[in-house]
């Protein structure tokens, strides 16, 4: 997944900005995984914005009488072991995880490409300390590393944010230094550069919309992994706490009662593969359409092998 | 090739000691102040001070890192707050556990991906083509957590074929120790009842663990062969006449293995990642479980000796992948 958009660093030759991102649009068009991405995700979009308005109850209305009731016409998913409605709970989750893996990726990737930027145009001892720090994280198997710095903050959503971020921006360092070398030597930097344009010029307008595109296609493909990241340091027990409808939580409290009552596990743990198939999906279809090294010459629509 | 050997192994200490520098800011991060929680809730300000100088945490912090690695060198890794033994040891008890869990799991996606792979790729188009193309593209987005509680609803309580958890039967004991893998153990003594139980229980936490590597396994085993069954050697194979058992297998498997050899290494830190959750579901007694219940215990050193652990074993195994590549792939030259 990192492997191939990193190979591919090295190729930045948008042309005329807006022929490249029609074109990358329309063969994202054409590529079909890319509509059922769409789908599940403007689909999640609508359970995070309005999930709250449509659910049939309170996630937090807790009822003695309905306890671990089956799916019925009452209670689509069924109830959990206080008598919650399973369904507004599921729903709520939507906007707790899709917030939660927005907030990651931003402050992964604020970090990670202005210390990219920095390392790759500055160089020398600069980009030497910054790439040897990255060595180090990425050393660490990414989900053992979150959760050691989650473990040291304490439980809790918020540090399980900063955790994941904290563990995700070398990626971003690496992939943006590697394409800011090259972009360097461009001409057109080093006429910026001859016309006495300062490094915060010269990084921000010249430099960053250039490797923006890379950013973006890692990103779309990083959001499901965020998903799956908060869930699992959920699980097991260092993110969302109890009562919150996380659905890594959920599926954490459901694992006691999963005999008598196998909906109870099973429905957030289906939100949470549709949530990040749809984002696979489309991060994948995003990845293929606007990387300009695998792009624009293949028109055929079956291109995908 | 020797000399790419020796300075592969040369960048080994350093890095090393980043990963140690690393873990002790991040123990020095901790918002509670270590002393208090050694010292106890109802501590005096003088007892916190005596703790705090007892533990040298008084001391400027570059000297408590030196402190620190000297210590680590020596392999201590402080004493379990939970076990209230070393962690040294009780890492010890416990990591034969994790490698047969991640090792079986490695096997499984190996012999199950690259096949898989192949076949899809030689029968491009195929029904096992189009059934392995919907498993890599559903096992990456599948949380492992769920996909093991799945198996366990459907094998366990439904039909009943696998244990629920645990290494062993309750009436089965553990083989003598040779190197605290049951399955090897077991079979090198020739007790095949225990060896049975053991496999029995190893089944489904290894498929639970092997889902997120055996995906991209598969994907790319698939592109690679495609790759490389479409190159000019592959017709001069045909050409020549050879047997297509040994065209497919010597000529175009063994060009495609060097990609998915280093995907391999890659997600064999999702593996060891996976083994917090995995040993979680199946109460398998690895160091991930032991990790896990130090977490709720706020048992900081328990929890930093298994990630230096685990961390170490993917920087070792990285390393291997690199070499091996040398191995494989008689073009490259170091």
């Amino acid at each position: 997944m990192l492997s191939s958009t990193l190979a591919s660093a090295t190729s930045v030759r948008a042309g005329p900005g807006t022929s490249y991102l029609r074109r990358s649009f329309r063969l994202l068009g054409r590529i079909p995984a890319a509509w059922i991405g769409v789908a599940i995700v403007a689909l999640l979009l609508l359970a995070a914005l309005a999930g709250p308005a449509v659910a049939p109850q309170d996630p937090y209305h807790i009822s003695a009488a309905e306890k671990l009731r089956p799916p019925s016409p009452a209670h689509w998913f069924g109830t959990d072991d206080l008598g919650r409605d399973l369904l507004s709970r599921v729903l709520t989750g939507a906007r707790i995880s899709l917030a939660v893996s927005a907030v990651v990726l931003a402050l992964a990737m604020t970090l990670g490409v202005g210390l990219g930027l920095i390392a790759g145009y500055w160089g020398g001892w600069v980009d030497e300390a910054l790439m040897r720090t990255t060595d180090v994280f990425l050393a660490f198997p990414r989900l053992v590393l979150a959760i050691v710095i989650a473990a040291t903050l304490g439980a809790g959503l918020s540090n399980t944010v900063f955790a994941i971020a904290l563990s995700w921006w070398p990626w971003y360092t690496r992939l943006v230094r590697g394409q800011i070398l090259s972009l360097r030597e461009m001409e057109y930097v080093q006429a910026a550069v001859s016309l006495g344009g300062g490094p915060r010029r010269i990084l921000l307008r010249h430099l960053l919309p250039n490797v923006a595109t890379t950013v973006v296609i890692q990103a779309s493909i990083d959001i499901g992994f965020a998903i799956l990241a908060t869930a699992s340091l959920s699980f097991i027990g260092l993110g969302a706490q109890p009562p919150t409808p996380e659905w890594g939580a959920l599926i954490a409290q459901a694992r006691s009662y999963m005999v008598d009552a196998w909906w109870y596990p099973t429905f957030p743990g289906l939100a949470i593969f549709f949530a990040v198939l749809g984002f696979n999906l489309l991060g994948n279809a995003i990845r293929d359409a606007f990387d300009p090294k695998l792009g624009a010459p293949v028109s055929a629509p079956g291109r995908r092998a | 090739m020797t000399r790419y050997v020796v300075r592969r192994f040369a960048l080994l200490p350093p890095l090393l000691v980043g990963v140690s520098l690393l873990l002790f800011v991040l123990t020095h991060l901790v918002p509670a102040d270590p002393a208090k929680l050694i010292a106890g809730e109802h501590a005096g300000p003088e007892q916190i001070a005596a703790v705090r100088h007892a533990f040298g945490l008084d001391r400027p912090l570059p000297e408590q890192y030196l402190v620190f690695l000297e210590k680590l060198c020596r392999g201590d890794l402080g004493v379990s707050m939970l076990t209230n033994s070393p962690v040294t040891a009780d890492l010890e008890q416990y990591f034969p556990a994790t490698i047969e869990l991640a090792a079986s799991a490695m096997l499984l996606t190996i012999v199950l991906g690259i096949p898989i792979g192949v076949v899809s790729a030689v029968r491009r188009g195929g029904t096992v083509d189009l059934a392995a193309q919907l498993l890599s593209l559903s096992g990456l987005s599948f949380p492992i957590f769920f996909f093991g509680i799945l198996l366990q609803l459907v094998f366990v309580r439904w039909l009943g074929w696998f244990p629920l958890s645990g290494r062993l039967g309750v009436t089965a004991a553990a083989p003598p120790h040779v190197t605290g893998l049951y399955v090897v153990d077991s079979l090198l003594t020739g007790r095949f009842g225990e060896l049975r139980s053991a496999l029995l229980h190893l089944a489904l936490p290894s498929l639970t663990l092997a889902l997120s590597s055996l995906a991209p396994t598969v994907r790319m085993t698939r592109s690679t062969m495609l790759e490389s069954l479409s190159q000019d050697y592959m017709r001069t194979a045909w050409a020549k006449g050879l047997a297509s058992v040994r065209v497919l297998l010597h000529h175009a498997l063994r060009n495609a293995l060097i990609p998915v050899i280093t995907v391999l290494g890659l997600y064999t830190g999702g593996l060891l990642g996976g083994v917090f959750l995995v040993e979680l579901i199946f109460t398998w007694p690895g160091v991930g479980l032991y990790s896990v219940n130090a977490i709720t215990a706020l048992d900081y050193p328990a929890i930093m000796g298994t990630s230096l652990l685990l961390t170490v074993v993917f920087v070792l195994v990285n390393l291997g992948v690199d070499l091996l590549y040398a191995v494989v792939d008689p073009r490259i030259r170091y």
